[in-house]
Formats: C-alpha cells, sequence, structure tokens
C-alpha cells in the first residue's frame, strides 16, 4: 500500500524512457566517443602507441602508416590528452555498430626530418619529433639488446651442460 | 530425512554474475552451502608484468563493472604514495564527489535488483530511474557512464566548473525527493518485510570474526567505514557511519539505502569545500623499491591493495582484495538454516560482484 | 608501510594468529609476493578499530604452509586462491579447492609463481 502514490503519479506522468531508434538524445560535449585521426598533421613520433593502454595503435614512421584497432580500443582517452599535435580527437558520439570487422588504417606522407626548407610553424614540431625519434630508437636498443643477453646466457648454460656431460 | 543436493547458480534470474552454490537441502531447509568461484577469472593482477604503472589504472578501474572510479582512485592513491607525490586539495575533493556518486549508482543499482530479487519489479524500475540521473552526470561531467576514467598518476584529468557543479547540485536536488519518495516502501512495506525481516541473521562478534565488510559489517552493528580513515579528501568532510543493529537481510538493504542520502549530503559538502588548484602533479621517474598496504571504502566495503615497487617501470607485485571476497565466508554463514525460496535474497544482500571477486 | 609489521616464522605464525584472534582483531586479508628465488613472502594484514598490524611470513615454496584457516574461517578463501596463484600447498585447510577454486583442473601452468615479466609489444 506504501507503494500506491508512486503508481499513481507514475500513471498520470509522461513515460521516463524514450523511442530510442527514433528519439536520440543530444549527447554530452564532453562524452568520449568515436576517435578520429586527422592523418596529414600527425609526425608519426608514436607517443600514442606507447601510451596506449591496450596497446591497439601501431605507427610506423617509414611506411607512413598509422593503425588501430577501433575494436580493441577502450575509448580511454589517453592518446588524445597526450599527442604533440592534436592529430587525434574524439566525437562526442559513440561509434556506429557494424556487422563486419573493419581495419583501420591511415595512410600519410612519412617525415624528413633532414629537409631543412620547413616553414617556420613546423619548426617546434620537428624538434620534438626529433628528441621523440631519438628516444624510440634508445628503447628499441634496449629491447634488442634483452633478447641477444639472454641467448648468448642460455648458450653458455648448454654449453656448460654439454660440458658436464663430457666429463660423466 | 533424506538430503537434496541443489545447484544454485551459476545462471540463476536473481544472480547478475556467476556464482556457484552447492546447497545441501533437507525438506525446504538448507543445510550446508559451498561455493565454487573461477566463471570469470581473468588474472588481472598478472597483467602487472605488462603493463607500465600508468597504464595498470585502466586495468584497474575494469577490475568491476560498477565502482571503477574508486578502485582508480585507491590504484593511484597506492602509487602515490610510493613515489612520494603528494595530490593538490582539488583534486583529491574531486576524487571525491566522483566516488560518491559511484557509490550512489552502484547502491541503486543494488537496491533495483534487490527489490527484483524479492519479486517487487514496478520498485526495480523505480530505482533504475533514479540512478539514470547520476548515470548522466558521470556522462557529462567525466565522459563515460561507468568507466569515468578521470584518474591519473598525481591527480585527475577532468575538472569540474561552477555551472557543472550547481547542475551536479540542482540533480541531485531532485534525486533525493525521487529517493526519499521510495523510503517508506523499502523500509516499512509489508511484503517487504515479510521477505527480509530476521532471514539471514549474522550477530556483531560473528561478522568481525569471520571478516564481513562495508554494509555487511556496518547491518550487524559495526561502526566500521575505511572513509573514518581520512584518506584523500575525506578528511575534511563530516560523516558518520550508518548502522544497524539487527544483522539481517532488512539491515542490509536499510544500510545502503541511507548512504545513498549520506553520499548525496558528502558531494554537497566536497562541491562546497571544492579548492582553487592544480589538478594534476607531473610525474617522472619509477615507483621505486617499497610496499605499500591501502584501504578505501567501496559501495560493496572495504578494498585492499597491496603494491610492491621495484625500480622498473613495472610494479613487482599488485594484490588486490575485493569486498566481495571478504563477504563471501559470511554469505556461507548466514545460508544455513534458511528456507531455499530465501536464498536468492541472502545471496543478493552482501551485493555480490563476482567479477571484482575473481578479478 | 603503515602499521605495525612483526615477523613470524613456520613455527609460530598459527599461534600468533590464534593471539591476534583472543585480541579481537579482524582478519583483513593475505598478501603474497616473490622473496627470492623458491620463497614467497605472505603478509597477515588485521585491523582493530581502524589500527593495522601485519604479520609477514617469509615460506619456502616447496614446504606446506601452515594454514591459519582452522582459526579464522575466512582465511580459507585467501589461502585456496593463494594455492592457485602460487602452486603451494597448505596444511590443515578446512575446505580444500585442490587448486581449482579460480583455474580449472585442466591448468597446469600456474600464474604468478614463474613472475615472467613478457617485453611490452611496443
Amino acid at each position: 500500500m506504501l507503494f500506491t502514490p508512486t503508481v499513481v503519479k507514475n500513471l498520470l506522468k509522461k513515460p521516463a524512457t524514450r523511442k530510442y531508434p527514433f528519439e536520440v538524445r543530444e549527447p554530452f560535449t564532453k562524452y568520449r566517443g568515436e576517435l578520429v585521426m586527422d592523418i596529414d598533421t600527425c609526425i608519426f613520433c608514436g607517443i600514442c602507441a606507447r601510451k596506449c593502454p591496450s596497446q591497439c595503435i601501431v605507427v610506423d614512421k617509414e611506411k607512413g602508416t598509422w593503425q588501430c584497432d577501433p575494436y580493441a580500443c577502450i575509448y580511454c582517452g589517453w592518446c588524445v590528452d597526450s599527442c604533440p599535435t592534436h592529430s587525434l580527437s574524439m566525437k562526442h558520439e559513440h561509434r556506429k555498430p557494424v556487422t563486419e570487422k573493419a581495419e583501420w588504417i591511415e595512410q600519410g606522407t612519412p617525415p624528413k626530418p633532414k629537409k631543412k626548407k620547413a616553414p617556420a610553424e613546423n619548426k617546434d614540431d620537428a624538434g620534438s619529433k626529433a628528441a621523440a625519434d631519438k628516444k624510440a630508437d634508445a628503447d628499441e636498443k634496449a629491447e634488442a639488446g634483452k633478447p641477444a643477453e639472454a641467448e648468448s646466457k642460455a648458450d653458455a648454460g648448454k654449453k656448460a651442460d654439454a660440458g658436464k656431460k663430457d666429463e660423466k | 530425512m533424506a538430503t537434496t543436493v541443489i545447484p544454485f547458480g551459476p545462471q540463476h534470474p536473481v544472480l547478475p554474475e556467476p556464482i556457484h552454490l552447492t546447497l545441501k537441502v533437507e525438506d525446504e531447509i538448507v543445510k550446508e552451502a559451498v561455493p565454487a568461484l573461477g566463471y570469470v577469472h581473468r588474472g588481472l593482477e598478472k597483467l602487472a608484468d605488462i603493463r607500465d604503472y600508468h597504464q595498470m589504472i585502466t586495468v584497474c578501474e575494469r577490475v568491476c563493472g560498477i565502482c571503477s572510479m574508486i578502485h582508480g582512485t585507491v590504484y593511484s592513491q597506492c602509487v602515490e604514495e610510493l613515489m612520494g607525490i603528494e595530490v593538490t586539495d582539488r583534486a583529491k575533493m574531486l576524487r571525491v564527489i566522483w566516488s560518491e556518486l559511484h557509490r550512489m549508482h552502484s547502491h541503486l543499482l543494488w537496491l533495483g535488483l534487490f527489490a527484483d530479487a524479492f519479486g517487487f519489479e514496478a520498485l526495480f524500475m523505480q530505482f533504475w530511474k533514479v540512478r539514470e540521473r547520476i548515470m548522466d552526470i558521470n556522462e557529462a561531467t567525466a565522459g563515460s557512464r561507468v568507466i569515468v576514467s578521470v584518474n591519473i598518476i598525481g591527480g585527475v584529468r577532468a575538472d569540474l566548473s561552477p555551472e557543472q557543479i550547481r547542475w551536479i547540485l540542482s540533480e541531485l536536488d531532485t534525486a533525493e525527493q525521487e529517493i526519499k519518495a521510495l523510503q517508506d516502501t523499502i523500509m516499512n512495506d509489508y511484503s517487504v518485510k515479510s521477505r527480509t525481516k530476521g532471514i539471514g541473521v549474522m550477530t556483531y562478534d560473528q561478522a568481525l570474526e569471520l571478516g564481513a565488510a562495508g554494509p555487511t559489517l556496518r547491518g550487524s552493528g559495526v561502526a566500521q567505514d575505511m572513509r573514518m580513515l581520512g584518506y584523500g579528501g575525506y578528511e575534511s568532510l563530516d560523516f558518520e557511519p550508518v548502522t544497524e543493529p539487527d544483522g539481517d537481510c532488512w539491515s542490509r538493504s536499510t544500510v545502503r539505502f541511507r548512504e545513498v542520502l549520506q553520499s548525496i549530503d558528502l558531494v554537497r559538502q566536497a562541491a562546497s569545500k571544492l579548492p582553487e588548484g592544480e589538478l594534476a602533479v607531473k610525474v617522472k621517474g619509477n615507483p621505486p623499491e617499497g610496499e605499500v598496504y591501502q584501504r578505501v571504502e567501496q559501495p560493496r566495503g572495504e578494498c585492499v591493495y597491496y603494491v610492491r615497487g621495484n625500480g622498473t617501470k613495472h610494479l613487482d607485485r599488485l594484490r588486490i582484495r575485493t569486498p566481495t571476497f571478504a563477504n563471501i565466508p559470511p554469505l556461507l554463514h548466514m545460508v544455513p538454516g534458511c528456507e531455499l525460496a530465501d536464498v536468492p535474497v541472502i545471496v543478493l544482500s552482501i551485493d555480490p560482484c563476482i567479477s571484482c571477486t575473481e578479478r | 608501510m603503515k602499521g605495525i609489521i612483526k615477523d613470524v616464522t613456520f613455527d609460530t605464525v598459527v599461534g600468533e594468529v590464534m593471539h591476534m584472534k583472543n585480541d579481537g582483531q579482524r582478519l583483513v586479508t593475505l598478501s603474497t609476493y616473490q622473496a627470492g628465488e623458491g620463497k614467497m613472502g605472505i603478509l597477515y594484514h588485521f585491523d582493530k578499530e581502524l589500527e593495522t598490524t601485519h604479520l609477514r611470513l617469509v615460506a619456502d615454496m616447496d614446504k606446506p604452509i601452515p594454514s591459519v584457516s582452522g582459526v579464522y574461517f575466512s582465511a580459507m578463501l585467501v589461502e585456496n586462491e593463494i594455492r592457485d596463484q602460487w602452486d603451494v600447498e597448505f596444511d590443515g585447510l578446512v575446505l580444500d579447492f585442490n587448486r581449482t577454486l579460480l583455474l580449472d583442473p585442466e591448468v597446469t601452468q600456474v600464474p604468478l609463481a614463474s613472475n615472467v615479466k613478457i617485453a611490452p609489444k611496443n
């Protein structure tokens, strides 16, 4: 009986729900929706790929491609926050459902860092890019170094084992 | 009397998430319950080996599908303590606001599911209608309905403008009126009381011995709320832990209902005390060697994080103990002796979040 | 780490935990970490009126660890979880899931125990 006032109120009011596909609410302006890439301003620094928590972005600097797996993206917006040239942005609407998986590869012009004819505006970009490149190179070297060491250790171990067997 | 074994779950109309209980039943009375977990085990603790300590925030947010904000907050607090970072007061207060909004929408979700568990579907719809206001606040201010993703190591990413705060407060005023209109139904309605009063009783001493957490503990009269530790911005807010003495399903639902109103009050206090300042502190370097133990209050209770750093960008160990994990032994104690028809109500009264439990 | 930390050994752990129970402490949980080759550290976290106490046990992983689930029933779940995560044995576990609490019976590889650091993709 205590619920009766609510029931009566609900009877006299309009429905609280919307007729969804025909009537859509205005999206909120801060909503993190579909990811948008403006490939023309991208400098292929690869910061987005390194920051991405789900590791769904692959940047190839030499070919000038920027690739994202939209079904692995978690819409956290970290790449948008960290992009130095603001090439990445997000729409206020979510990605539309699809029936088939699609690949998302953006083809841009690969950067030519040694060209000195760059306009004055791009100077800063070029500088930061060069720094990023150096960093990326250093990281790659460090990673490349590790497996090599491990292998050499493993080899040493095998040799030692072989030596023992020989003794026996 | 012959014993019958009845499997309860993992697929059951009342369960939002999969847990299995093997019930040994004599006539209509349950004699023993044995749990089986592991249907949604994801091994998120192990991910700390491959994701760096910044990326782990998004992983921690996905431990729970309901209280993602608070998981992100406690993980950030742990790493900040490990690295000796002092977060600004504004960031702390903003974290409190979103945490309390999450507590509200989690409790409203639960109150709806609980009403559904004893077959009161109109009340279920009514609670979820109110919850939608809170979800809209989350979406409009932080960018997503549930996984708000506002935490970063050193502070927060999103800010609240004065207009947004005014809008939040006016929305909460409406929500408060709508919630208070349902107070009489969930607390005093005859049919609700007959399904919840005196069912699944756990006394004060048993609750402490079995290690219950959160509203399950406070529903047995233990005034323990981790927000009393004063972590984050809670030391400057004024509140009393909500307790009910009876220890039955009715007590636990009443605790949660009153906590919704308490959270609205806390958001108002935090909004009025929101200081000016930077949102985030710059973070440099990797977490040093050391260990940190942090506890926060989540909608379901006390959540424990143990973080061990080793000087690299990957953490040595990340251990998460979620509140439902602590509430399963009390559940095994509550179920024996009850009628079979009351099992769904009792299982739901601990607010089971199985994805949290198994991580 | 905040709170009092006490070191315990294989022989004293159950006695110390019993002592904590008589003191009216609530067992919060057990945390584990790798403590060198073949050893694991177990932290027993206790709480009494928001004051924290930790007991630290450094255990060999090849020997059965004394279970405290006889003292606190609530330790049963977390000890079973440690069995799943580290492939260790517990002595006197009241309800033993035999390494199938979270994992399936056919799983032979145990997460966390190997603690291999996988190189990130990028």
